[in-house]
């Protein structure tokens, strides 16, 4: 069975097309204003990409906190669900699932078949989201790409004390002032930051395997802190770790 | 798709009548010559009663979530509080009870009365600051405060020792005293006998309710449940109310016996915690809309209700009424001191434990599925300990969902977040989202 999964998310909006487990192709947009052009832009440039036609899918799931614009879906899927979904996909050993979003975190703990046993979803605040790297950067001016790597080079622990977003950037501009260098700063914004997903998943108990999803998962800064303060081996991130949730309705579709 | 039969309550219009016949009572208590007094709703209310017939009570809990029901009007009352410079995270009761003393509104229409004592109790550490700062700016009210903190009840100790049961009723009999010098009159101790076994009567029939909500079919939903446990905390001593929940009862066992259903497509049911987001109650109806019903909750049965838990067979029924009717002024004090001491809403003030535990015996005894918890930001009292209570439930084998909120203020309760949530968990359930 062919399937689609769209995630319409804050900040991109991802396609996945799926043959049962085979992942056929996949494409990714920046969501904008117009959150159904882009649901469309996506969805059509990924059935180009494929080479696909839109009647050979025979159902879509969209997931995503946009996923009621998705007009052409069959099936809504929670994010959580999604993730789970996802994550069972990438790694069958998976049992906790982090997926850092742009305007939200989320921790799941799930069963073998990748179905939800708890979860805890951060919305409250910037400052455990994927937006307070990309505001940080701008501080920084330095391109977020960078900021992870950057990091890393850092042998130096920074406390920052701020639990939002907004007064962390002033602490931010405070250490730039008092002549802080940059990968020092790049480090504790990381620490911080992973500090409140390991709150978050410490809620849900720490049960290996681990594995993190979404855009943050490319960034090593991000997932070094974690697996030092969790104390574990390792920290599994899927090749894209950014489509996971759009994997995970596609895959929910075809149920 | 429904599956059961449901019908109206048939006293629901009684209770609504009930219910504003007790607060219209209250701000007309001076034209007929009248006493009025503020409290809190665990307050023993039926020590004020032997003043006369003539004296109403106003108390600040369902107070307060009657303002917040009202969201517009609360947050004018929000606002005057924090305008005072009373802290935005203090109770949201007492927030909404302050700002309406200041905006002199009452929250039922016409200016706030003022009461001429407050006779309250001290249950958690916003209490007697409440009536301390309510009586101020009141312009003066004298101020008497009950301290219950006594210690648990069995079976979280070993027993009620006689010393501690003594400790309270010996400031209910120096309240009597103090009642006595401050509004001029005699005390009735027949009045008061009648009040104490009225209130013995509530709050027994009130578990035997919420005990019928074992039946599958649940014959109450919770969002009911709130408009009928509500006469405990308005004046559990008030012979009208004891009268309603004898009526009451007959009629949800009468839903019982022929498997009328508060929620037609009961599929799945689930317990909550804590008071509710007041002015978000529709989060009730939305659940029902998957096919979820609220049985109730620890605080809704055992706020004003009177029970037992028994460690060893985790059960939770009715704490059985005193065998006899007390005769001395004495006895009866001994008697409220020791009924109300075992209340189950006292007890996790001591031990998260104990909540766990009595909240585990009602969702395996009333048969849930999921358990919902409310991270109340408004109550610190029923909050504390919420966080370690969930892990003990997690650990139980319940599964748990919990979600951030404020009883009182509408600030602090986002909306389309928690229905996000309640998707996923009702999703978890096993249950799919309506069309």
């Amino acid at each position: 069975m062919i399937t689609a999964g769209i995630e319409s998310g804050a900040k991109n909006t991802k396609v996945v097309i799926m043959d049962n487990d085979k992942i056929l192709c996949k494409n990714m947009v920046l969501t904008g204003f117009d959150q159904r052009l882009a649901v469309k832009r996506a969805f059509e440039d990924a059935l180009k990409a494929g080479n696909l036609s839109k009647d050979k899918i025979e159902k879509i799931g969209a997931t995503g906190s946009g996923k009621d614009f998705v007009e052409i879906a069959d099936v809504n899927v929670n994010d959580i669900k999604a993730m789970g979904k996802a994550a069972n996909y990438f790694f069958s050993n998976a049992r906790t699932v982090v997926d850092v979003g742009s305007e939200e975190g989320r921790t799941v703990k799930i069963n073998e078949n990748g179905d939800i046993e708890d979860f805890v979803i951060n919305e409250k605040c910037a400052a455990g989201a994927g937006s307070f790297i990309e505001a940080m950067a701008r501080a920084l001016e330095v391109d977020l790409e960078e900021m992870g790597p950057l990091a890393l080079t850092s042998d130096k622990e920074i406390g920052m004390n701020a639990q939002c977003v907004v007064f962390a950037e002033s602490e931010v501009v405070g250490l730039i002032h008092a002549k802080t260098a940059t990968n020092d700063i790049s480090r504790a914004i990381h620490d911080s930051m992973a500090s409140r997903i390991v709150s978050m998943i410490r809620r849900i108990g720490v049960n290996e395997d681990i594995v993190v999803m979404g855009g943050v998962g490319r960034n090593p800064g991000f997932i070094t802190p974690i697996q030092r303060e969790l104390n574990v081996e390792k920290i599994y991130v899927p090749d894209e770790p950014e489509f996971g949730p759009a994997l995970g309705a596609a895959l929910v579709a075809a149920l | 798709m429904a599956k059961y039969p449901t019908e109206q309550l048939k006293c629901w219009s009684k209770a609504k009548e009930l219910r504003e016949e007790f607060y219209k009572n209250f701000a007309q208590a001076k034209d007929k010559g009248g006493l009025r007094w503020m409290g809190s709703a665990w307050a023993f209310d039926a020590v004020p009663s032997g003043l006369g017939e003539d004296v109403y009570c106003v108390t600040g809990e369902p107070y307060g979530a009657t303002c917040a029901f009202d969201r517009p009007l609360s947050q004018k009352f929000l606002n005057a509080s924090a305008n005072y410079g009373f802290a935005r995270d203090l109770c949201a009761y007492m927030r909404n009870y302050w700002g309406s003393i200041l905006c002199n509104k009452y929250a039922l229409g016409g200016k706030f009365p003022k009461a001429d004592f407050s006779w309250s109790q001290h249950i958690c550490c916003s209490h007697a600051k409440w009536y301390q700062n309510a009586c101020e700016l009141e312009g003066g009210v004298p101020l008497y405060c009950v301290d219950v903190g006594a210690g648990a009840y069995p079976p979280f100790e070993p027993e009620m020792y006689a010393h501690r049961i003594k400790y309270v009723s010996d400031q209910l009999l120096e309240g009597i005293e103090w009642l006595q010098k401050v509004t001029g009159r005699e005390f009735n101790d027949e009045l008061f006998a009648k009040a104490a076994w009225n209130d013995i009567r509530s709050t027994y029939k009130w578990a035997q309710i919420c005990m019928l909500n074992r039946a599958t079919p649940a014959p109450l939903d919770e969002k009911s449940i709130y408009s009928f446990y509500v006469f405990g905390t308005l004046q559990k001593s008030n012979k009208a109310f004891a009268d309603f929940y004898d009526e009451l009862y007959d009629e949800v066992k009468d839903r019982v016996d022929r498997g009328i259903a508060a929620v037609p497509n009961e599929q799945k049911r689930i317990m909550t915690d804590t008071q509710p987001p007041w002015g978000f109650l529709k989060i009730y109806r939305y659940m029902e809309e998957w096919g979820v019903v609220s049985i109730g909750s620890l605080y809704t049965f055992g706020l004003e209700g009177m029970w037992l838990y028994d460690d060893e067979k985790h059960e939770f029924t009715p704490r059985p009424m005193p065998e006899q009717k007390p005769r001395t002024r004495e006895e009866i004090c001994t008697m409220l001191a020791d009924w109300h001491l075992s209340k189950p809403e006292y007890q996790h003030f001591y031990h998260p434990e104990y909540k766990t535990k009595m909240m585990d015996s009602i969702a395996k005894n009333w048969k849930t599925d999921g358990i919902i918890l409310h991270y109340n930001r408004g109550c610190e009292g029923l909050s504390v300990g919420i966080a370690e209570n969930r892990l003990g439930l997690i650990e139980r084998g319940n599964k748990v969902m919990a979600y951030e909120g404020n009883m009182g203020d509408a600030n602090e309760f986002d909306e389309a977040a928690t229905i996000k949530r309640l998707d996923i968990f009702m999703e978890s359930l096993g249950l799919s989202k309506p069309a």
